[in-house]
């Protein structure tokens, strides 16, 4: 589904990726571990299109195409979902307004007809109970005002009513307490089916503890130096980082 | 010859052709001088510092229209709220039209001024109302020297008018350059309620300047909802000055939607006379290319226990240029005052540009008083947020400025109006979301 081959990327004259091979499949979820600094939050943000990084080299290709000619928006309307650390507040328009916007804008992009209100009712309602958020939540402005777990489990909402094909968790753990963290891990494990991937990005392993990764990469100063299966996460949370830095220097 | 010195000489003639009792006349007379001794306003002006009248003032202007300006409703339909039950006054150039207006004096008086200025049995209220509400500033003063079309609506006491009131002036562009100065005084008697849109409308590219006087009283429980639509083409100016006489438990609300024009000017002056007033004054503002709006408000406290709300919004492309400059003055004796004020805007492109001015005079000294002024750009982050979520560049920056401009739009009573509005700002941003308000 994505092939990522040999990309560097960077922000003005900064090396950020210097070299990311990636191959996820259908089907699969796949963590990336890394300490700070290490390029995490640029590969989720290059792959989703951000205009700020500069590709100098490499490819992503998802579903036999390159994506690096796309805007932003042309990605995601062929299936391809990021879950932001730090979601955007967006005062005067509501969560519904917000994902009906999104949803009719990818259907527009794709020939179809605007979703009929009656559907996007009970699929709102369907989505909304799975990730156990309010009515009342959904009126409000999307994100104003939000605790760190509201907004992550708004991005979770909003995913499953996207239903993407690649879905990339940016340090979606990251704000949440133990309910928090269980209730959006459980609704990413219902939305995980053969036809569609999970990356999943984060600092700690205490989210795939929840969200059992099928493959675990080490990202360290912008190239994956260790991949493995999940154990590879825990031994990384008994060694810490500096274990891995030190096999390479070995 | 200036068009100061042209209105000034053709004045007697203007006056010979009238009809008006000599108590109409003494007001004109004494109008004219304040015009003659003022003059337009310039730049050197506290109050226009930054708007100038000199390109608006330039052109050889018709004062009167001349030829026959007959208009079919179907080419014009649009500039109409047609899917409620509604009165409505239609001036043609400056001339009223029978034929698109719907007038009434079944319990209530929604007319013409010219009527009214004319007939023995509006005396009584003319003598009360007419021009003893309006400041004798220059540009009022001139509009009150030449007034003699408009509209009169007169509501009595514990009467609502049933259905909104439409208020249009249309233009043909039949003249090369026409001014106009339409007049209108409405009157809500104690515990009256009254629902008025107006519109200024030009059908062509020729230059029209309207130098527009509005008086409103609002007596006691009295309510007031008027709607101005500023949406001309790009020759047409508009001065609009707006006088409010509010007495007690009374509540005015002026909504402004400022979404083209060469040049507008609102002159909103609220003069706050009784106890438990609520004022309230809205506007949002969508400009592109050269256009200017100019907002210049005045809220009176004059008494205690009053409420003054005001909420400005503005977007900002192209070379467009905002001014807001909000004065709210608190007499001494006007304790326990609740005073907001905000303005807020976006530029779009970096050669746009807004000045944002509040002004507060208060001379008590148990009031509250709030005012707050921003000036930014889009959301960037946000922009981004949105694309990634399937909603395009264009889309994500219209859904930014819906929601912008949202607050404003959310006290708008009548809802096909606000439906209109709405479609009025997609128009504006050039896009079609599913996006409803």
């Amino acid at each position: 589904m994505l092939e990522i081959k040999n990309l560097n990327a960077g922000i003005e004259d900064k090396d950020i990726l210097k070299g990311i091979d990636l191959k996820v499949n259908a089907g699969e979820v796949h963590a990336i571990m890394g300490p700070n600094g290490s390029g995490k939050s640029t590969l989720s943000s290059v792959i989703a299109g951000k205009e700020e990084y500069e590709v100098n080299g490499g490819d992503i290709i998802f579903e036999g195409e390159s994506m690096l000619e796309l805007d932003a928006e042309e990605r995601a309307h062929k299936g391809v979902f990021l879950s932001f650390q730090y979601p955007v507040e967006i005062p005067g328009v509501s969560v519904t307004n917000f994902i009906k916007t999104a949803i009719n804008e990818t259907r527009k992009a794709k020939g179809l007809e605007d979703m009929p209100a009656s559907d996007m009712l009970k699929m709102i309602r369907e989505k909304s109970e799975l990730l156990e958020i309010d009515r009342k939540f959904l009126s409000r402005s999307l994100n104003e005002g939000f605790s760190g777990g509201e907004k992550k489990r708004n991005e979770i909402f909003q995913m499953a009513m996207l239903e993407p094909k690649l879905a990339i968790l940016d340090e979606t753990d990251s704000g949440l307490d133990i309910d928090a963290l269980r209730i959006v891990s459980n609704g990413v494990n219902k939305l995980r089916s053969k036809d569609n991937a999970v990356v999943v990005i984060t600092h700690y392993q205490r989210l795939l503890e929840y969200i059992v990764p099928d493959f675990v990469h080490v990202l360290v100063d912008g190239k994956i130096v260790k991949s493995g299966g999940k154990e590879l996460a825990l031994e990384l949370e008994e060694k810490g980082y500096d274990w891995v830095k030190a096999e390479l220097t070995a | 010859m200036s068009l100061k010195d042209k209105l000034l000489s053709s004045y007697l003639t203007f006056q010979e052709n009238t009809s008006f009792d000599n108590s109409i006349l003494d007001i004109k007379d004494q109008a004219i001088k304040v015009f003659e001794t003022e003059g337009f306003p310039s730049k050197k002006d506290e109050n226009w510092k930054y708007t100038s009248l000199n390109s608006v003032t330039k052109p050889d202007y018709s004062l009167a229209a001349t030829g026959d300006d007959a208009i079919e409703f179907k080419d014009v339909k649009q500039y109409f709220l047609n899917d409620i039950d509604t009165f409505k006054i239609v001036f043609i150039d400056g001339v009223y039209s029978s034929y698109l207006s719907e007038t009434t004096h079944d319990g209530v008086d929604v007319c013409l001024l010219s009527s009214a200025l004319t007939k023995p049995k509006f005396k009584q209220v003319i003598d009360v109302y007419f021009n003893k509400i309006a400041k004798n500033e220059s540009l009022t003063a001139l509009n009150t020297a030449f007034a003699k079309e408009g509209a009169y609506i007169y509501v009595p006491k514990s009467m609502a008018v049933n259905k909104p009131i439409q208020i249009v002036h249309l233009s043909t562009g039949n003249e090369a350059n026409l001014m106009l100065q339409p007049r209108n005084l409405i009157v809500a008697e104690e515990n009256a309620e009254v629902q008025v849109i107006e519109r200024h409308q030009s059908l062509s590219s020729n230059a029209v300047f309207t130098n527009s006087v509005t008086e409103i009283y609002a007596g006691k429980h009295a309510r007031v909802d008027y709607y101005k639509i500023q949406n001309d083409k790009e020759n047409a100016s508009l001065i609009d000055n707006s006088h409010i006489d509010q007495q007690e438990s009374s509540e005015v609300s002026v909504h402004t939607f400022s979404f083209g024009g060469k040049l507008t000017r609102n002159n909103l002056n609220y003069y706050q006379n009784g106890e438990h007033i609520n004022s309230i004054l809205k506007g949002v503002t969508i400009i592109e290319d050269k256009q200017h709006v100019d907002h210049n408000t005045l809220v009176h406290h004059k008494q205690p226990n009053c409420e003054s709300h005001q909420d400005y919004k503005g977007i900002f492309d192209d070379k467009s240029t905002g001014v807001f400059n909000g004065k709210v003055v608190v007499d001494a004796i006007a304790q326990k005052i609740n005073a907001y004020q905000s303005n807020n805007n976006i530029l779009v492109s970096d050669k746009a540009s807004i000045n944002s001015k509040p002004q507060l005079e208060i001379f008590a000294d148990d009031v509250r008083c709030s005012h707050g002024c921003t000036i930014g750009q889009l959301d960037e982050d946000a922009l981004f947020y949105m694309r990634t979520r399937g909603i395009g560049k264009k889309e994500g920056r219209a859904l930014l400025m819906y929601a912008f401009a949202n607050n404003v739009l959310e006290s708008v009573k009548i809802p096909q109006l606000k439906a209109r509005i709405t479609n009025l700002i997609a128009e504006k941003l050039g896009v079609n979301i599913g996006f409803d308000l």
